[in-house]
């Protein structure tokens, strides 16, 4: 019995391959097309780049046994507000989320192949990778992303979850070049991110509870869309409010806008002559 | 230099098939079991981690008896398969009978073409397809199963209620064909199966031997579920 490539068994890698668990490089062999490109050349026309739907500030706090990510829900393109309803923060599986900010378009598919090549590790190897790990494997594909960076189409992630191990909430930022960090309390990135860190540096509490982790993800981004103007505030007429999850022992759930709201309506509230 | 012999195309076949069923025969049988929700796959199985059954996408699971190596790798190449597709269209696009015919394909050729032919048998089971409507829509509630048996040589069928795949597995149809009927609920489902598995293996079998698993057409998203331990003590004795 042999297996070859010549007969159609795409994909089958070697015993020692390394790389054999991965959705990302299994989808680089098998279907080459759907991988973006690795070079390109010059960067992208003013023209075009005006049409660019761009996502901005997302954001992650720690609390105790578990960890809150939230995102605005503004696109723009250019001068333009493109959207007001987009969704930035991802389930990536049970016990973690991916957040992204930068070019929408390289960004959502960044956070969907991520997802699959997490979902794709655990049916393979038969159980799921580490939080580090798949931490490390996201910057990887950040890193495989940086021909695209160098052209304009910069895209961020930030990655948080529930490490197994120790049952407590982690975040991880990342670099446009692949650099992974480890943040200790808070992290925010995107444009709106500078106003957003300083709410969160002053009200973030890792040793607080999950509720109170929602309360002031949601005040860092209303500080954040009152700085920003790529950054969209909650839209109390259409009732569109940012997308909030929290990551604990239970596993990764989001908060349905009514709960939004109430937090929401807290800040306002507070804020309000 | 050596001579080619003529050898009959009938003998080759006879042999190979021999070969192929000698080696399934070896290993121990597995049983699916339609039920109510879905379908679930019972086996002797003493390791905790070698599996013989899997998870292959959301609606799909995977079930095989033979040599670990070789299923191992047919396992792997169907998640594979499942996975780039589901990310290039859509995850409900994902469906058992490509799936099925890229097995029956690859054990055909390979039963023809190589040295040796693959010495396993297959299932591949998909829930929730025609026939399942989620409770409260018109229609019927059974699984909306579809359950396909590959064998060595490529050959596929398309089974119905319960199968047993694997070495001498008469007896256990026997057994199933009295104790099935329809409908029956998840933990019933599973002690019929064992109970199949124990009467043919001619001793009572513990949950600590067994492997169970299977695909729930009422779970959200990923349908695959194990049973372990306490849970599947307690099915049995349902």
């Amino acid at each position: 019995m042999t297996i070859s490539d010549d007969r159609g068994w795409t994909g089958l890698s070697t015993p020692f391959d390394p790389q054999g668990s991965s959705f990302f490089e299994t989808l680089r062999r098998m279907a080459p097309d759907a991988v973006p490109p690795v070079m390109a050349t010059g960067s992208i026309p003013p023209e075009l780049q005006a049409q660019l739907v761009e996502g901005t500030t997302v954001l992650a706090v720690v609390a105790h046994g578990g960890v809150v990510m939230a995102g605005d829900r503004r696109a723009t393109a250019g001068n333009q507000i493109s959207r007001g309803d987009m969704r930035k923060v991802f389930p990536a599986d049970d016990s973690s989320a991916i957040a992204v900010s930068g070019a929408a378009g390289p960004a959502m598919e960044l956070a969907k192949v991520f997802a699959t090549e997490l979902e794709h590790y655990e049916k393979v190897e038969g159980e799921p990778l580490s939080l580090e790990g798949r931490s490390t494997k996201l910057a990887g594909m950040v890193r495989a992303h940086l021909p695209m960076a160098m052209q304009g189409l910069v895209v961020v992630p930030l990655f948080a979850g529930v490490d197994r191990r120790t049952g407590e909430g982690r975040i991880f930022e990342y670099d446009p070049a692949g650099g992974r960090y480890v943040a200790t309390e808070q992290a925010a990135t995107g444009s709106g991110s500078l106003a957003a860190r300083a709410t969160l540096k002053r009200l973030a509490d890792p040793d607080g509870d999950v509720e109170t982790a929602v309360g002031t993800a949601v005040e860092a981004l209303y500080d954040a869309a009152e700085e920003d103007s790529a950054t969209g505030g909650p839209d109390l007429i259409r009732r569109i409010y940012p997308i909030v999850a929290v990551i604990d022992g239970g596993g990764y759930r989001e908060l349905d806008s009514d709960e939004v709201a109430t937090h929401v309506d807290t800040v306002v509230a507070s804020r309000q002559r | 230099m050596s001579a080619n012999f003529y050898v009959a195309p009938e003998q080759l076949m006879k042999d190979r098939a021999e070969y192929a069923r000698k080696g399934i025969a070896r290993g121990r049988a597995l049983v699916a079991v339609e039920y109510a929700q879905g379908v679930i796959f019972a086996s002797e199985n003493p390791s905790g981690s070698l599996h013989k059954t899997s998870e292959i996408y959301d609606r799909i699971g995977f079930a095989a008896v033979g040599r670990y190596n070789e299923f191992e790798s047919l396992r792997v190449a169907g998640i594979r398969l499942a996975d780039v597709k589901g990310y290039q269209y859509a995850r409900e696009d994902v469906s058992a009978k490509p799936l099925a015919n890229a097995y029956s394909q690859a054990l055909g050729a390979s039963f023809m073409g190589d040295s040796k032919p693959f010495e396993v048998e297959l299932l591949i089971a998909q829930v929730g397809g025609d026939g399942h409507r989620p409770e409260g829509e018109e229609g019927p509630q059974g699984p909306g199963l579809e359950l396909y048996h590959i064998l060595y040589d490529g050959s596929i069928v398309d089974e119905q209620r319960f199968v047993a795949i694997g070495g001498d597995t008469d007896p256990l149809t026997r057994s199933l064909e009295q104790r099935w009927e329809r409908g029956l609920p998840r933990d019933r489902a599973v002690a019929v199966g064992v109970a199949a598995l124990s009467e043919a293996a001619g001793r009572e079998l513990t949950p600590d031997v067994l492997e169970v698993s299977g695909l729930d057409a009422t779970r959200a998203r990923r349908r695959f579920f194990r049973l372990r331990g306490d849970d599947l003590a307690a099915a049995i004795d349902a």
